[in-house]
């Protein structure tokens, strides 16, 4: 503090009302900004509304296909839960066992390398997953497609006959399976490395094996993480668009059979085929089943975001 | 952190008969998850060597500069990349400033409101909005006002806004909620305004993060598909203005050129994948780069 300054002194009292107002100013905006993010949300709802209300009201001939709006978006529906189910029951198991490795068994200097390597896998456009799918996994599977087809013909799931491009509802979900994994894992790494110390080390204390303490202490302490993380993947899984757009040979039937050239679209792969050269009352059906799709993942999201919240509180 | 219905039964003896049987399983189990692991980093790099190895052979100058315009199955993808920027850009422009200013609501002002509490819900709820349904939103809003058949790309960009300000929020919370209370208390002992001493000393002490985090949020957009199909469109020459016309980004170019090849299909696949090697390249750098900002500029707190 140099001499001539504290001769001079500040004027503390002239700054009183302009302090008051640019804090007033301040503080509207941050509010502004936040009921800006909770306005947003209800205007994603309030527009897709009103843009499909057109494709309620209309009478099925006027609707692509000929069908009313329920048979149009049922099979996308189903398409879209089998795909994702087939992803997260893929998904879960690895992503549970990728957490507990970097976790509790990946020695602790490489933990941080890991950790960046599992979340390049979120990283990486959908796009380049697409392709990836179609030019590289899809070939690549064409000999399994065929092997379950033999060997496993008589469950509904693989009743073929196989595809001999790899374009099937099998390989779709493997490619949602690789995309939602590091969602998952991240949300029970987050958890898992929580579990109470003192329960770890009394395990292992009682003699029990490193299996045994992560049993009996890191699952059942990270048993909701392990659900949330699978509801947030599977709300991903639902709505992801390209990989399944490109990746997915449809023709709109509704069928269990995974490993066959003709499957059913998903709502969100139906959209991005056909919005582009959608017109009229075309578009307003595809919006509606966007309306449909948000609610779906609103609802798996809001489930999933609770579990975790009141995970915190506890 | 008790955990009272969820304690485990630790007295109940560990189940799986003797001891060599146990050491066993455990090595077993440990075999199990580090395959797993494997298991689960095999497509990262399978995808990698692909995108590298097919995608090299298009990347040439004439990708980089040409665009397809007047050339049947060739040219390049330079409106793409200008489009890539300009989309990106005014994206961030939207998000940033919405998105620091909620955050600073949510750790400054929110207190213990409700407004804090649904925002903090509701921001995770955005993340998991899916990106084709953010597309269909955007594509309402100016359909109402200016018809169904607009394609602009200030669309694409209020599209992308709805996916990236969630994204700026939560980085932007954490280091702001990171910064010590004790600066904040010394501002104020000082006679400083609380506004004055958010912009002048708790931004400032979190600037890194928040330039972090900004950067992981452009990484998470930049090759979005899906939402931009439905409202930029598809074009093939240069657009800058983003008021004006089609724009296409990487991510679509290299779509579109997957879709509707040319006579020459391989060639096309070919810029697909030029176009998906770049667009990896960018999301590459500005993850690594990102992390390197944060080490090398973060403001030490003691």
């Amino acid at each position: 503090m140099e001499p001539s300054q504290a001769t001079g002194a500040p004027p503390l009292a002239a700054a009183g009302p302009q302090r008051r107002w640019g804090d007033r100013v301040f503080s509207n905006l941050a509010v502004a900004a936040g009921v800006t993010i909770l306005g947003l949300l209800a205007g994603v709802a309030l527009f897709l509304l009103v843009e499909s209300l057109p494709a309620v009201g209309a009478s099925p001939d006027q609707l692509p296909g000929g069908k009313s709006l329920v048979d149009y978006i049922a099979p996308l529906a189903f398409g879209t839960a089998l795909a994702a189910t087939i992803a997260v029951v893929i998904a879960v198991p690895l992503a549970v066992a990728v957490a507990l490795f970097i976790s509790h068994i990946a020695p602790r200097r490489i933990v941080l390398v890991l950790g960046f390597l599992v979340d390049l896998l979120a990283a990486i456009p959908s796009i380049v997953y697409g392709l990836w799918g179609i030019f590289v996994l899809g070939p690549a599977a064409v000999p399994v497609l065929e092997w379950l087809e033999r060997k496993f013909g008589f469950i509904i799931f693989f009743k073929g006959p196989a595809s001999a491009t790899g374009r099937t509802m099998l390989v779709a979900g493997l490619v949602l399976a690789v995309m939602i994994l590091p969602i998952v894992s991240a949300v029970c790494r987050e958890v898992f490395s929580q579990t109470p110390r003192k329960l770890q080390e009394g395990a292992l204390a009682l003699g029990a094996t490193r299996w045994e303490m992560i049993r009996m202490t890191v699952l059942p302490f990270g048993r909701s993480s392990i659900i949330s993380g699978s509801m947030l993947g599977l709300g991903r899984a639902l709505g992801e668009t390209m990989a399944v757009t490109i990746i997915l040979s449809v023709s709109g039937i509704v069928t269990f059979n995974l490993i066959s050239q003709a499957n059913p679209s998903t709502i969100a792969a139906n959209i991005a085929l056909d919005f582009p050269e959608s017109s009229g009352l075309a578009v307003n059906t595809l919006i509606a089943s966007g309306l449909v799709l948000f609610a779906i993942t609103l609802v798996t999201n809001l489930v999933a975001r609770a579990i975790i919240s009141r995970q915190n509180i506890q | 952190m008790h955990a009272q219905a969820d304690t485990p039964p630790l007295l109940a003896a560990p189940t799986g008969g003797s001891l060599w049987r146990r050491k066993l399983l455990n090595q077993a189990m440990t075999a199990l998850i580090v395959l797993a692991f494997v298991i689960a980093l095999i497509p990262l790099f399978s995808l990698l060597y692909q995108v590298v190895s097919r995608g090299l052979p298009g990347l040439d100058w004439e990708f980089l500069t040409g665009t397809p315009r007047g050339i049947v199955g060739g040219g390049g993808a330079a409106h793409a990349i200008v489009g890539t920027v300009v989309i990106t850009g005014v994206t961030t422009i939207i998000s940033v400033p919405v998105g620091i200013m909620a955050a600073i609501y949510l750790t400054e002002y929110g207190g213990k409101s409700r407004l804090r509490r649904w925002l903090t819900f509701f921001v995770d709820v955005m993340t998991g909005i899916p990106s084709i349904v953010a597309g269909l939103f955007a594509f309402a809003l100016f359909a109402i006002f200016l018809g169904p058949g607009i394609r602009l790309g200030l669309m694409g960009s209020v599209a992308l806004s709805v996916l990236m300000t969630p994204i700026v929020i939560r980085s932007s919370e954490e280091v702001l909620k990171i910064v010590p209370n004790h600066l904040r208390e010394a501002s104020y002992a000082l006679g400083t305004p609380k506004w004055r001493t958010i912009v002048k000393v708790v931004l400032p002490t979190a600037f890194a993060g928040l330039v972090t985090g900004v950067m992981i949020a452009v990484a998470r957009i930049v090759g979005e598909t899906a939402p931009l199909l439905v409202t930029t469109g598809i074009v093939d020459s240069i657009n800058t203005n983003p008021f004006e016309g089609r724009m296409q980004n990487l991510a679509v170019y290299a779509y579109s050129e997957y879709r509707t090849p040319g006579v020459m299909k391989q060639a096309s696949y070919d810029r697909a994948w030029a176009a998906a090697l770049t667009l990896i390249a960018i999301v590459m750098i500005l993850n690594v780069v990102a992390r390197l900002v944060y080490r090398r500029y973060r403001t030490e707190i003691k």
